[in-house]
């Protein structure tokens, strides 16, 4: 955490961020169709994330990191929207680190939140426009006629009268010297030609031929690889350590301390990992030595003993509860959970006395690129962040622990230096998701509607691990969405938030608070239809008469599922339906269990109101992605803790959703025109509870802590 | 000690540790950086080559049993994405991140080299071994069909559209009740 904490804080990020802003678009891999469209002379910019070449090549500046949501695909459609540019000739370039890639959601480049589309959805269309409207001046220019004259169509200007042609190649250069408009006007959405379409990635092509560069595959000229050898418990320190042995073994070129522990460095990653093994160190454990999931679990549950900070209060929950005709109770816990993206954390540097370049597979680069020019001593105009793409990311790449291991060893070994982690380095060094305790209780009347509802929340603060003495008042935000925000009709709500902090990191997981929050709110939902003698799904929408949206989603589910229709024997439903980012999801799952306990899910039948659809088809991949995590996080995530330490440490310990568990999965699309909304992570949340409450209704049993396992139902 | 194989149709020798695995042989000796590192126990895929046309994890295959053999990666599938797997990944839109895809293309390979119309219970076994954490398995299994179908077709037949038939459906709905 020592880089992190210094060179990663708000201020810092507006120092950071001239860097890039006028650098060279050189990235190492071009990724994109440049092998097909072979470009080689130097495109004109026509703004930051228009260039065109003279060869009539429109490339894309795509901000955003790609880890598979689509963002290359979604983003180059906005501004091809408005450009009228040939689709076909279309590519795009990872842009450098620079404020003008800034994501307004967090005063820095970055990605996260689900929040692309949304951000882009704007400058991303202006972009296009200007720069149509430069090309179509330039051409104006030519022919000596008026701009109002001409217009754009298909990667050519045209002159209406005379029908005359140039195209965008031919006009770029001189477009480029033109002062970009001010007020160009965007289309109506009833002119779109390609938002709205199921157009096919941009990435494929790199992505079935093994060419798609990631961060792991970064090679530079006498590049050095090296492994980090980190204390297994959190927050621990190198007391001392002995590499005589691992410096004898083949390949090895050096053994150095560094921030995050002992980088071993050898030719090639093998044997940086073998000798790795051979260095003996005394660890100074700390304090979190003395925490197990146990005890952790103990601390959330004296935690909601007293009060906490008031994250939301209506109405006075003391006196509804006290006159209702029936008072649910409950606890729900979800543990520790890791992201295990495929390509585990890496980054390759090159630290020179001037300058500092690093391949990152980062979703923040401008934490990023401070956080390397803080290591090599530089200002942050020379420290050049090269985003590659990520092999999956969930929140987990917006950490920066992979850059400083690569710049501090760089720097020490004066050679460009890619440092790899083994599974077991990434699964035992993660920042969780936030193992979480709450206690929920509701106060129902005689119709068995709520009059009141209280949620008290024991868990751990991310945006405090992410910027340290950020969280003032003890109130983080992300500790609670999904039970602030919780949408049923109660005219008394009081949701409180007690910080504990037990010394396990803890990150953004993929839909962040809403990954435990939603399971809580959604089951607990279940247990109040349950109490009042009610189908879940009616009861829902009764309490959801006030929020169109929700009950949008979950209209169309039920429908979808067949609510309420027979089923094969021995299989049940549940349902769930939970916002998240300003997305609506509501799932609805298919579910049997085994004479061993073994949850078999058949069928989740997923509808959605995201705003406007940019891409139905990456909507749909990522609304099935999300499932498919939610399952995950449903029948196995687990991270136990014993000694301070993680227990698990590769795929056999904690598994993944495999092919021969895959459910059916349907989704469907709400149309709407409101602004678009992301879809990275919205369909995760509602999976556990549509599982778990498909499993009360087989069996009776409320699943309150997940994952669920088989010994929880035999 | 140097070690003779055959790498997508040409001879290499190595001169490496022989207890160092084909993963890193390949990607680090000799930047063939198409087959991934995902966990380093032949427990997510991720690394899947062909050997001698066997499906093969190279994280656990160290090089000096691959000594005269056959070795098969993803950049030597196919010179020009014409293998009907690719192809067919390509119609179906099949990658996210994509980290994973270059072993559940070669997985899918060796299943249809054996088994050229797979049921959904052979895809399952033999898929089963590869990890996808982005969650592509649907259209995986969609693809492998449509793979098994396109079998020997020509190769311009796949991929070429740049729209897909989405599955999704759009549905008006009224909202409130």
């Amino acid at each position: 955490m020592s880089a992190i904490t210094t060179a990663l804080d708000r201020r810092n990020f507006l120092k950071t961020s001239l860097a890039g802003a006028t650098g060279l678009i050189v990235g190492f891999y071009l990724p994109g169709r440049r092998e097909v469209l072979a470009a080689e002379a130097t495109p004109a910019v026509l703004n930051a994330f228009v260039h065109i070449s003279p060869e009539n090549v429109v490339t894309i500046l795509i901000g955003k990191s790609e880890m598979g949501q689509g963002v290359i695909t979604s983003l180059s459609m906005l501004a091809a929207e408005e450009l009228e540019c040939d689709w076909k000739k279309i590519q795009f370039e990872f842009a450098p680190a620079a404020t003008v890639y800034f994501d307004p959601a967090f005063h820095m480049q970055g990605t996260g939140g689900s929040q692309t589309i949304h951000s882009g959805w704007v400058p991303m269309r202006q972009a296009g426009a200007t720069a149509r409207e430069m090309l179509i001046a330039a051409a104006a220019q030519k022919w000596g006629v008026d701009a109002s004259e001409c217009h754009a169509e298909n990667g050519d200007v045209v002159h209406t009268g005379s029908n005359r042609r140039l195209t965008y190649g031919s006009l770029a250069e001189a477009a480029a010297k033109i002062p970009p408009p001010t007020d160009v006007k965007l289309k109506d959405p009833s002119q779109f030609k390609v938002i709205g379409k199921p157009i096919k990635r941009l990435d494929t092509a790199d992505k079935v031929n093994g060419k798609a560069g990631f961060g792991i595959d970064a090679r530079r000229p006498g590049m050095l690889h090296a492994a980090v050898l980190r204390c297994p418990v959190f927050g621990g320190k190198v007391a001392s350590f002995d590499a005589t042995k691992a410096k004898t073994m083949p390949g090895v070129k050096d053994v150095i301390q560094i921030s995050t522990g002992i980088a071993v460095v050898a030719d090639n990653t093998w044997n940086a990992m073998q000798a790795r093994n051979a260095v003996e160190v005394k660890w100074d454990e700390g304090p979190t030595a003395a925490m197990s999931t146990d005890s952790i679990w103990k601390m959330y549950a004296a935690a909601t003993e007293t009060p906490g900070v008031v994250a939301k209060k209506v109405g006075d929950t003391d006196s509804a509860m006290s006159s209702a005709a029936q008072k649910v109770e409950a606890v729900y816990q979800a543990p520790f959970a890791a992201h295990c993206t495929m390509e585990p954390m890496n980054c390759t540097a090159d630290v020179r006395e001037d300058r500092v370049d690093i391949w990152a597979p980062t979703q923040f680069q401008t934490p990023a690129q401070g956080i390397a020019a803080h290591i090599a001593g530089v200002k942050p105009e020379q420290s050049f962040v090269h985003t590659t793409y990520l092999g999956g990311g969930f929140g987990r790449r917006g950490w920066s622990d992979f850059v400083t291991d690569a710049c501090e060893t760089s720097k020490a070994m004066k050679a460009p230096v890619q440092v790899t982690w083994s599974r077991e380095d990434d699964m035992q060094h993660d920042y969780y998701r936030p193992a979480s305790y709450v206690k929920l209780a509701a106060g129902l009347d005689a119709n068995g509607n709520p009059v009141a509802y209280t949620a008290r929340v024991a868990c751990d603060s991310i945006n405090n691990w992410f910027f340290p003495g950020s969280v003032k008042n003890g109130m983080d935000e992300s500790s609670v969405e999904g039970l602030s925000d919780m949408p049923y009709d109660v005219p008394n709500i009081l949701v409180d938030y007690k910080m504990t902090t037990p010394g396990i990191p803890t990150g953004f997981w993929r839909s962040v608070g809403a990954s435990q929050n939603g399971f809580f709110e959604e089951s607990f939902a279940d247990e109040l239809a349950a109490a009042a003698k009610k189908d879940p799904y009616e009861y829902r929408k009764a309490l959801l008469s006030k929020q169109p949206r929700h009950l949008g989603v979950l209209n169309l589910a039920a429908e979808k599922a067949g609510w309420g229709k027979p089923l094969p024997k021995g299989v049940f439903r549940g349902i769930a339906v939970v916002e998240a980012f300003d997305t609506y999801v509501a799932e609805v799952a298919e579910i049997s269990i085994g004479k061993d306990g073994t949850v078999k899910v058949h069928r989740v039948v997923c509808a959605l109101d995201c705003g406007q659809v940019v891409n139905p088809h990456i909507v749909e991949q990522q609304a099935i992605g999300g499932i498919v995590f939610g399952l995950t996080q449903t029948l196995k995530d687990e991270i136990t803790i014993d000694k301070g330490r993680v227990v698990q440490a590769n795929f056999d310990s904690y598994d993944m959703l495999r092919m021969n568990e895959m459910p059916k999965v349907e989704v469907y699309i709400v149309p709407s025109t409101e602004v678009p909304r992301g879809m990275g992570e919205p369909a995760v949340p509602p999976v556990a509870p549509a599982v778990c409450n498909a499993i009360f209704a087989a069996t009776g049993k409320r699943i309150r802590k997940i994952p669920v396992k088989p010994e929880d139902l035999t | 000690m140097a070690i003779h194989f055959t790498l997508n149709g040409k001879p290499k020798t190595v001169d490496v540790v022989p207890a160092m695995p084909l993963l890193w042989v390949l990607r680090d000796t000799l930047n063939m950086t198409g087959t991934k590192f995902g966990c380093g126990r032949a427990l997510c895929g991720a690394c899947t080559v062909h050997i001698n046309g066997e499906a093969t994890r190279s994280c656990i295959t160290p090089i000096s049993s691959v000594a005269g053999k056959q070795v098969t990666t993803i950049e030597g599938l196919s010179p020009d994405r014409s293998h009907p797997v690719q192809r067919a990944w390509m119609e179906f839109d099949v990658p996210q991140c994509g980290y994973c895809q270059s072993g559940q293309i070669m997985q899918a390979a060796s299943l249809l080299a054996k088994t050229p119309n797979p049921t959904n219970a052979q895809i399952d076994d033999s898929m089963s071994g590869n990890i996808c954490r982005c969650g592509t398995y649907q259209q995986i299994r969609e693809a492998i069909h449509r793979a098994a179908r396109l079998g020997g077709a020509p190769a311009q037949s796949g991929g070429a559209a740049l729209e897909l038939e989405p599955s999704t459906e759009t549905v008006m709905t009224g909202g409130a009740e």
